[in-house]
């Protein structure tokens, strides 16, 4: 492997960022880390702090040990790497350098890491290089034994067929005897079966199967969604089973639904992303981090997926509100919104304009060009312009300027407090709002105000 | 998506399948015919295929009318918007302080909990971080408001001043949200309430007004007119609920003038206990009123200069019997349990009566030396404490001076009382500058283990005097080997209280110094760390004000 001498792999003159207290509160993976994130953004806390043109961020935190944690920063990434044996990401202490960074002009002053600082920026620099330059002549890319791969694969596709059919039977059971006795027979049957999903290696199965146990429980009309639900699911047994008639693009999709890990192909787009939101959801034992982007150029909205086991929270973490310099890999498939970070290039700098956006009208028929090339989306990114949150009988809504037509918030975000925030923003004037828009509602992420000329945009929050 | 409008099915007829022909069946019996199960209800058009074939048929038929209707959604009719949030001309927070903002909210939400450490508390900065703000006129962040009605709703007494930062746009957002209502109602809100040289529209809202809002008005017209609002109160004196009443005659407490005398005196005579009670009260607190001069009367006959020997000494006949007359100017006639009643009924006639008939009724002398002399037959305490209430009624200063007496005089053995609730309030009606050296001294001579409630009664931030007596107070217990938690309540105060400029000076003290001898095991890296705490807080109060006055530092 090739290292750099790692000294400016990033473009020189680049300012260093420098995150707002909101923007690194929202990298922080729970309430207890903002807490205590924030207790360490004060100066009493560090010592020998500094930051440096490349993005690097680095101190000393006094912990209750008798060494001080190293905590350092790379926000170009952004990258963390503390000392201390956290299992957050980024722990405390790399939120609370962040947060004094943000908020004392004295207590981090410029300078050049030390030593042990250097060492982990150069090495990650270096890998992060390597691993942006395409794959040279030594086969990296293809898997060292492809017709083992191969037979793996088929093995694979064969066990998924034989549970996707014995869900069939299930399903076909269910609507034989009746909706009804969904009711009562509760949500035993339907782990079970996920629990057979499982073992036929289809995990997208299994989610669906797990979700539907939930239907009956979820209220009135239980019956309709659950009809829904298990049609959707009939469906996408039914597409699994003569994918090989699919076209090609939307074979894809039903191999990610179904669960088949996807890698991304093609070559990256380069562009200036917004980061939109950032939002994480528990899913079993498993947190999955979903970050939005739009990029300038391109138009794309564009997601990434990240992952975290057992407790840990995903690796991927990109403030809110800036803007980064990044070629990004599509995933095949579902519109090819899921895509992979690649080489960044600069250091992330505050958003200038909020993305065009559409009417809630243009929105919505948006979504429903979405359901033809992957009928099982529950929604589509949009970005609403000149809507005003209305209440109404049944919750909010999103109504246009004009008074006219409107997107009701979806439940789920009905119950959450920065709703209040979004109307707050408002005051009861138009703005434009980032969000998730399906069959549920329009789910808001992200608003920008009109703001007046020359005034910076900000980017509020949602989630 | 219920809500939203779902366009006419229009399906394509003609095909030959059985799922085809039912995918123009209408949605609701598809969910029907899955409700009961397709063998006992199978839909229509889907005979002939088996037992198995009629269910999947349905359910080929449930998903292409799942994504059709999905796909074929088109936007729901608005609701009618609500109005546009007031203007607020204020200027907007400077960027670092609105960074700021953030952080102590965000504090605030993730709650409280855990050790200290040496970290400073946030939550604990709120308060004066929002004084600040509204003494620079700031309007708040339109993305924090949420966060502030909350914080405002969980403290009672951060209420006012966050309703203050929230401005119109804050009371515009509380109407749309039930659990922010508090906000309506505790909206002082000068901005809701009618000019007082507009008679009609005050008229208006003082005979249609909710409660609290009246309270405001009446406040408000009184602060404008105290004639007028006296009018006010007159026309619906007569029908007004007891509890209200006594709210009313209680907010003549502020700007309490011999004007009012007429109205109370009438009062005297009210259905309720409380209200004569409180009338009395405010009457006696007006030293030229007529219940004033009935109340020294009594006073006066009971407590007089000792006649026998050569020193001189005060006597005291408690009264025998608690009169009609008495009764009817507040003298409560049945003591408390534990309590002798002609000492109840004496300390009550005390308290009410004007301090300035003492002077003549001893021989000219003065509050100290009144004070100063012995009390005949054990009745000292009584008196002595009726003194105090008087004087913190009345905000006499020098009787609360004299009842005070020297801050070095142990308290137990001081002249007014031992209490130092009470000695709190005596406090209070010193000058400021007089109370910060009086409790500096008290510090020095006697510690910290009694000063907090003193402590507490002395303007913010601490006056040099009184800031180096804590210090060393603390620095001297520390060196006494005790544990800091001993004297957290002061030194929560001292982070709060302590001029920020002391941070510099008080540096030397975060150094762990050699353990003494006689300290209690570890002691002494908990000071450390209780100082540094103390130290990065007053640091962080610096930053924060020079964030707010837009000026950074260094």
């Amino acid at each position: 492997m090739l290292l750099t001498d790692g000294g400016e792999p990033l473009g020189a003159a680049a300012s260093a960022a420098r995150w707002t207290v909101e923007q690194v509160l929202a990298l922080a993976p729970d309430d207890a880390s903002r807490k205590a994130g924030n207790k360490l953004g004060a100066a009493g806390s560090w010592s020998d702090t500094g930051w440096d043109g490349t993005g690097a961020v680095w101190g000393l935190c006094k912990g209750s040990g008798s060494k001080p944690y190293r905590t350092v920063v790379d926000t170009t990434g952004p990258a963390y790497k503390c000392s201390c044996p956290s299992r957050k990401f980024p722990c405390k202490h790399a939120l609370g350098l962040l947060l004094l960074r943000a908020a004392d002009d004295v207590a981090v002053p410029a300078g050049s890491p030390p030593d042990w600082a250097r060492e982990w920026l150069d090495g990650r620099r270096a890998r992060a290089e390597a691993k942006a330059r395409p794959a040279g002549g030594e086969g990296a890319g293809g898997p060292a034994d492809p017709e083992a791969a191969r037979k793996r694969a088929e093995k694979r596709a064969e066990r998924i067929g034989g549970g996707a059919r014995e869900l069939e039977q299930r399903l076909t059971d269910l609507l034989r005897g009746g909706l009804a006795a969904a009711e009562q027979s509760g949500y035993g049957l339907w782990e079970e079966t996920a629990a057979r999903m499982v073992d036929a290696q289809a995990p997208g199965l299994a989610g669906r199967v797990r979700e539907l146990g939930a239907v009956p429980a979820s209220g009135p009309g239980w019956p309709v969604r659950l009809l829904e639900e298990c049609a959707l699911l009939h469906l996408l047994d039914s597409a699994w089973l003569g994918r090989d008639r699919l076209p090609p693009a939307l074979a894809a999709t039903v191999r990610t639904r179904v669960g088949l890990p996807a890698s991304p192909e093609g070559p990256p787009v380069r562009d200036r992303w917004l980061v939109l939101a950032q939002y994480d959801t528990p899913e079993g034992k498993i947190v999955t981090r979903r970050i939005w982007l739009y990029g300038e150029e391109s138009g794309r909205t564009a997601l990434l997926l990240s992952f975290g086991a057992a407790g840990r929270s995903p690796a991927q973490a990109l403030p809110v509100g800036v803007t980064i310099d990044a070629g990004l890999t599509p995933h095949p498939g579902s519109g090819q919104l899921r895509a992979e970070l690649g080489e960044r290039f600069g250091v992330p700098e505050p958003a200038v304009t909020p993305p065009p956006g559409v009417t809630a009208a243009e929105a919505i028929a948006a979504y429903g060009r979405a359901l033809g090339d992957d009928p099982w989306a529950e929604s589509w990114p949009v970005t609403l312009r000149d809507v005003i949150p209305v209440p109404s009988p049944d919750g909010w809504q999103l109504v246009d300027a004009e008074g006219r037509e409107a997107l009701p918030v979806a439940p789920a975000a009905l119950n959450r407090p920065s709703l209040w925030k979004l109307v707050a923003v408002s005051g009861g004037a138009p703005l434009t709002v980032f969000g998730e828009c399906g069959h549920r509602g329009f789910d808001p992420l992200a608003a920008w105000t009109a703001g007046g000329t020359g005034a910076p945009v900000e980017t509020v929050t949602l989630i | 998506m219920s809500r939203t409008t779902t366009p006419a099915a229009t399906p394509t007829a003609g095909a030959a399948t059985a799922s085809d022909a039912l995918a123009s069946v209408p949605w609701e019996e598809l969910v029907t015919s899955a409700l009961l199960g397709t063998d006992r209800r199978p839909p229509e058009g889907a005979s002939g295929t088996g037992p198995d074939g009629a269910a999947a048929a349905l359910l080929d038929a449930a998903a292409l009318h799942t994504v059709r209707r999905r796909a074929g959604l088109l936007p729901a009719a608005a609701s009618p918007r609500p109005a546009v949030a007031p203007d607020d001309p204020r200027p907007p927070l400077p960027e670092a302080a609105r960074g700021r903002l953030a952080q102590l909210l965000a504090d605030r939400a993730a709650g409280s909990g855990g050790r200290r450490g040496a970290a400073p508390d946030l939550t604990e900065l709120i308060p004066q971080w929002l004084a600040t703000a509204n003494v620079h006129g700031y309007r708040a962040p339109d993305s924090a408001l949420p966060a502030l009605l909350d914080a405002a709703r969980a403290r009672t007494d951060l209420r006012p001043q966050t309703l203050e930062f929230a401005g119109p746009r804050g009371l515009w957002l509380a109407g749309l949200n039930p659990e922010w209502k508090f906000a309506l109602r505790g909206a002082s809100g000068s901005a809701l309430l009618p000019s007082p040289d507009d008679p009609e529209a005050v008229r208006r809202l003082w005979e249609e007004g909710l409660f609290a809002e009246r309270i405001a008005l009446l406040g408000a017209v009184r602060a404008h007119d105290a004639e007028a609002a006296r009018a006010l109160l007159a026309t619906t004196w007569k029908t007004e609920r007891a509890e209200d009443r006594l709210m009313f005659v209680d907010s003549l407490r502020t700007g309490l003038s011999a004007a009012d005398e007429e109205f109370l005196e009438r009062a005297l005579a009210d259905r309720s206990r409380n209200v004569r009670a409180t009338a009395a009260e405010l009457l006696s607190a007006l030293p030229g009123s007529a219940l004033a001069r009935r109340m020294a009367d009594r006073a006066l006959s009971c407590v007089s200069p000792g006649l026998t020997g050569d020193a001189p000494f005060v006597a005291v006949e408690a009264p025998h019997e608690c009169d009609e007359a008495m009764q009817r100017d507040g003298v409560v006639p049945l003591p408390p349990s534990g309590r002798g009643e002609r000492s109840w009924w004496l300390g009550q006639l005390v308290e009410a009566t004007p301090l300035s008939v003492w002077p003549a009724r001893f021989g000219g002398r003065g509050a100290a030396e009144i004070v100063g002399l012995p009390v005949a037959d054990g009745w000292g305490e009584e008196l002595h404490a009726a003194w105090c209430r008087a004087a913190v009624r009345q905000r006499d200063a020098a009787w609360a001076r004299a009842l005070l007496g020297p801050p070095s005089t142990p308290p137990s053995n001081g002249p007014g009382t031992a209490s130092l609730a009470e000695r709190a309030k005596l406090l209070a009606v010193l000058p400021p500058a007089e109370r910060a050296v009086w409790v500096a001294d008290f510090v020095a001579a006697h510690g910290l283990s009694e000063a907090f409630q003193l402590l507490g009664v002395c303007p913010v931030p601490w006056a040099p005097p009184l800031g180096r007596a804590v210090v060393d107070a603390l620095d001297i217990a520390r060196d006494a080997g005790s544990y800091p938690w001993s004297f957290s309540g002061v030194m929560g105060l001292a982070e709060r209280c302590l001029d920020p400029a002391e941070a510099a000076r008080l540096e030397v003290l975060t150094t762990t110094p050699a353990e003494p001898e006689d300290a209690s095991p570890g002691a002494n890296g908990y000071w450390t760390e209780a100082f540094q705490r103390l130290v990065s807080t007053l640091r962080l109060r610096a930053t924060m004000d020079s964030e707010l006055s837009g000026v950074p530092m260094g």
